[in-house]
């Protein structure tokens, strides 16, 4: 009895690890992206499928391994991401002007991805093993342990992926209750920071004027967001176009197949980071907002999952990753539209890449699993 | 920073951070909300235009150009399509590098480089411009093959202007070249800028040039979708072109071809018109130029060779150049005589060989001179004598005062752009002419030798030939025109360029009979007696001489002078003198007497015109080739 699997049991087992409203929202989000992909370009359709299909499976996977496990996973995870970071720094390949990947012969990987979840699983890990002592010495070693590869990362040079992985961590740091007190006055000074920018960009962005702290085109890609039409045939074109493929759109867009910015090409890296530009064109504002609705829901489950979670580290770890995904949600479509900068982030879930489909479907799954740690601990 | 709290405690603060983060992503998911919500609704008109803008592009069609053919439907300008490789130079990140690659691919030369340049310097920096023009069939395939490659490069159909008739019209019909920065300050006076988007080429010299309005056409234009690369996607709507009018000209091909193979390599002018139209049967001159060269872009070398050749082949001189008359000038000075009653025709002088004015010998040119010699013979033997006692009679007043309506001195109002005055002088023409106050009087003596054609006196070929025309048309002169109809490619309507009588000279039959059977007797008995032997109609002329050098003192000897120093030789002529229906005036740069080297050309334009002959071994090559179009 026991060793035969009934067909209703099979399915009960397969969809045991699965929490079910989280599953939906990314199920609505999948297609959406398959739909958009047809249009944005229909010859990666059968990679995104495939892509989709080993996310999910991966999900699965993770969604299976107990949470504690998993949080056990953090420290071997770490340290063959530094590792690897290290291997990039003296071995990487070069790739558009920056050192972001590294052939281990089998496959091209790029370290810098994984560290967007062994970050925020180390530093959860982290303060699990101190809880209940966490203190000033505690904050400052979470520090170390995130300023390390961040600062790998950064070097490479990858502004978009450093802030992410930097994130990442700063908001199990948060979530692990760093006073108001310093949170306040860091805010205030990244605010000043980035409004002075804003104020002085002007003379900020003169070809004479060196940075210091970013390269060359990273300032470029900052100075082009504060004027776009500085260089309407460079890097401010992609700003330019995709903010005139989002507004042609209207209120109902142009229809599926049907977005001339899309598909006569005004619309750079369309099925990637653009991929935004081309929903927003077809689909119009009803359908950013609806992705909008969409991604809000996901996020607030994974905030109520957070907010359930039996242990320190679940709880820390699920409200951070919950904030990843709203981080790049966050920040591509407010590059795409034109009030961020143009950083190299995927709209989650929806742009074409397996790398970082995978890994936000890892993240998914991590969710599920310690939203089942909390069943199974609440009998 | 408390060491120790309950996990309560612990907990509930993190569940506030929970919330305080959920509150952050609702602000911030609401403020791109807010920016879609802008982008979309509140500025969607703008954005919807510029995608438009973007999308769309209204491609202007450049007409076909109206052909020019000659009065028999020889085609003298026509239209060839050509593919030719454009770079829009503002869609390409490394011109040169382009280029070079280009360059593996189909041939560009040195000078496709050069012509590039040169033209992108002349362009709106989003035009594009030919790198290479005429590729061939197969290296139009070879580019289409690799184009992708080439983003801002692309092959183009393009109509070329073609002169079939190579060097034998280049003076009349011109050329088009590139529309340059002038030209386009003259479109925009026109009123024309829009109708001249997208053509590039423009019409610079002789009709050409002024009949450019008609030939041009109306711009059409196409609405097109383009791709991000401005590559056309599809078409969205049309407005065709319509294509400029055709020329049929007053010109007979044969009779240029008669009258330019006449001259040889000799440098010269020959202009003949039909006296009772105004309209121009032949316009030589020579040497003359091939206008084909122009057509994309005269190389360096062409240009040189052309603008630096002592014989100067773009010269029009048949409408530019003014040569003293020389005796061609005696048969309206005789009828000057006639009409002022400063003389009859039956009043004879005694011709001693000279005529003394001033002080000063003026020579005939026969030795012992004419003897006595009225109207009939002073034209039949050209002699000098009777012209200086007849200027001194008329004095320069009178014989300005005559002259002018036959047009010399004045712009014949020909419809071929580059026409010169010439001179005819008065003493109120060097007070203006002159600067100093001791060039500014007028002598006596200058109006004895501008009795016979000489002196200040300076005449176009073509003033000489319409003057003429109108003493052979009983003094009714017609402006004289090129271009005889202009016809509507379409509809095929013709429009006649109406013969413009100008004024009516009044003059009195019995004078002009008496002028005309003098310069009939000139080519029976006369100076243009050889030039004429056994013509079979009845022809008038006069030969001429025009004083390139003054030699003081010493007797001209042709032999003893460098040849661009000796004297132009003139012939005008009309045939069949009682009812002429070509009136030349024919003029041969250094060629001494009239009557050795100008009369003869006339005399095979003649032939031909009127009996269809022509010279011996000149081939009739055209005839037997098959009609164009």
């Amino acid at each position: 009895m026991e060793f035969r699997l009934h067909p209703v049991a099979l399915i009960r087992a397969i969809l045991r690890p699965i929490d079910p409203p989280l599953f939906l929202l990314l199920t609505v989000l999948l297609a959406a992206a398959l739909m958009i992909m047809q249009s944005a370009s229909p010859a990666r359709m059968e990679a995104q499928l495939v892509n989709t299909g080993v996310a999910l499976a991966l999900m699965w996977v993770t969604a299976r391994i107990p949470a504690p496990r998993l949080l056990s996973l953090a420290m071997p995870l770490y340290v063959v991401g530094v590792v690897l970071l290290v291997g990039v720094a003296l071995f990487g390949e070069i790739s558009k002007g920056a050192q972001r990947w590294l052939d281990l012969g089998v496959a091209r990987i790029q370290p810098s991805e994984l560290m967007k979840i062994a970050m925020p699983l180390m530093l959860a890990w982290f303060f699990q093993q101190r809880e209940g002592a966490i203190g000033f010495v505690e904050f400052v070693l979470a520090g170390v342990l995130l300023a390390v590869p961040v600062a790998l990362i950064v070097t490479q040079p990858d502004l978009g992926t450093s802030l992410l992985v930097a994130a990442a961590g700063l908001y199990v740091i948060f979530f692990a209750g760093l006073s108001w007190k310093l949170i306040v006055p860091l805010v205030l000074v990244a605010v000043l920071g980035l409004g002075s920018i804003v104020a002085f960009g002007d003379t900020l962005c003169q070809p004479e004027v060196d940075w210091h702290v970013l390269r060359e085109y990273q300032k470029h890609r900052v100075c082009t967001l504060l004027d776009p039409t500085s260089d309407p045939l460079g890097k401010g074109f992609h700003i330019i176009q995709s903010t005139i493929a989002i507004g042609s759109g209207g209120l109902f867009g142009k229809g599926w197949m049907l977005g001339t910015q899309t598909h006569l090409s005004f619309i750079p890296e369309r099925h990637t980071d653009f991929i935004f530009a081309v929903m927003a064109e077809e689909f119009g504002l009803v359908g950013a907002l609806a992705l909008l609705v969409v991604l809000f829901l996901l996020l607030l489950r994974g905030l109520m999952i957070a907010a359930a979670a039996p242990t320190l580290g679940t709880r820390l770890l699920a409200g951070a990753i919950t904030m990843i995904f709203f981080t790049y949600a966050f920040v591509n479509m407010g590059m795409v539209s034109g009030i961020l900068p143009v950083v190299g982030v995927p709209l989650p879930f929806i742009s074409y890449g397996g790398t970082a489909l995978v890994t936000l479907c890892i993240g998914v799954g991590i969710l599920m699993s310690i939203q089942r740690e909390r069943a199974l601990s609440q009998p | 920073m408390t060491e120790f709290r309950s996990p309560d405690q612990e907990i509930s603060r993190l569940r506030l951070r929970l919330v305080v983060a959920g509150l952050f992503m609702l602000v911030c998911l609401g403020l791109l909300a807010a920016r879609f919500f802008y982008l979309q609704v509140v500025r969607f008109d703008y954005y919807h235009t510029r995608a438009e803008d973007n999308r769309i592009a209204l491609v202007p069609v450049p007409p076909n150009r109206g052909a020019i053919v000659d009065r028999n439907g020889k085609v003298l300008a026509r239209n060839f399509a050509a593919y030719t490789l454009d770079i829009t130079p503002s869609q390409v990140e490394d011109l040169d590098d382009t280029i070079d690659r280009l360059a593996e691919i189909v041939d560009i030369s040195d000078y496709d480089r050069r012509r590039f340049k040169k033209f992108r310097e002349e362009s709106k920096f989003f035009e594009s411009v030919p790198i290479r023009t005429k590729l061939t069939d197969e290296e139009v395939a070879r580019f289409i093959a690799r184009r992708y490659l080439f983003p801002g490069v692309d092959v183009q159909a393009r109509l070329f202007r073609e002169y079939p008739q190579g060097d034998l019209f280049g003076h009349v019909v011109g050329y088009m070249g590139r529309i340059n920065n002038r030209d386009v300050d003259h479109i925009e006076a026109r009123g024309e800028t829009a109708n001249y988007r997208g053509t590039e080429h423009i019409g610079k010299r002789g009709l050409e040039e002024s009949y450019e309005a008609e030939l041009h056409g109306k711009t059409g234009s196409e609405q097109v979708e383009v791709d991000a690369g401005g590559r056309k996607v599809r078409l969205l709507s049309r407005r065709t072109a319509v294509p400029g009018n055709s020329l049929i000209l007053t010109v007979d091909a044969g009779l240029q071809a008669v009258a330019h193979q006449a001259f040889g390599d000799r440098r010269g002018a020959l202009v003949a018109i039909e006296p009772s139209t105004g309209g121009v049967l032949a316009l030589v001159s020579s040497p003359s130029f091939d206008p084909n060269l122009f057509v994309d872009g005269i190389s360096v070398a062409d240009w040189r060779g052309l603008n630096e050749s002592p014989d100067r082949p773009l010269l029009n001189r048949a409408i530019y150049s003014a040569y003293p008359p020389g005796s061609t000038f005696k048969p309206f000075m005789g009828l000057a005589g006639l009409s002022t009653g400063k003389r009859t025709a039956q009043q004879a002088i005694a011709d001693a060989g000279f005529y003394m004015f001033g002080g000063h010998r003026f020579m005939d040119d026969k030795i012992g001179g004419h003897g006595m010699v009225d109207l009939h013979k002073s034209i039949v033997e050209s002699c000098n004598t009777y012209y200086y006692m007849l200027a001194n009679d008329l004095g320069i007043d009178g014989i300005a005062d005559f002259m002018r309506p036959f047009g010399f001195g004045q712009l014949t109002g020909i419809d071929l752009p580059g026409e010169s005055e010439g001179v005819l002088p008065s003493p109120d023409w060097k007070r203006k002419r002159f600067k100093k106050p001791g060039q500014q009087k007028w002598y006596g003596g200058e109006t004895i030798s501008v009795g016979i054609g000489q002196g200040y006196n300076a005449y176009t070929p073509l003033q000489l030939a319409t003057a003429l025309s109108a003493l052979v048309n009983d003094g009714v002169m017609f402006k004289p025109h090129v271009v005889k109809y202009v016809v509507d490619p379409q509809t095929g309507a013709r429009r006649e360029v109406e013969p413009e009588p100008i004024r009516r000279i009044p003059l009195k039959p019995a004078h002009l009979a008496a002028v005309r059977a003098a310069m009939v007797d000139v080519n029976r008995t006369g100076t243009g007696a050889r030039a004429f032997a056994g013509a079979e109609y009845t022809v008038g002329g006069k030969t001429g001489t025009a004083q390139v050098y003054s030699l003081k003192g010493t007797k001209y000897k042709e032999g003893n002078v460098a040849e661009r120093l000796r004297d132009h030789s003139w012939f005008i002529a009309f045939a069949p003198a009682d009812k002429p229906k070509i009136a030349m005036a024919v003029l041969v740069e250094n060629g001494g007497f009239g009557s050795r080297s100008a009369a003869p050309i006339a005399r095979q334009v003649i032939d031909y015109y009127l009996l269809g002959k022509r010279p011996a071994g000149q081939a009739s090559e055209d005839e037997d080739a098959p009609a164009d179009e």
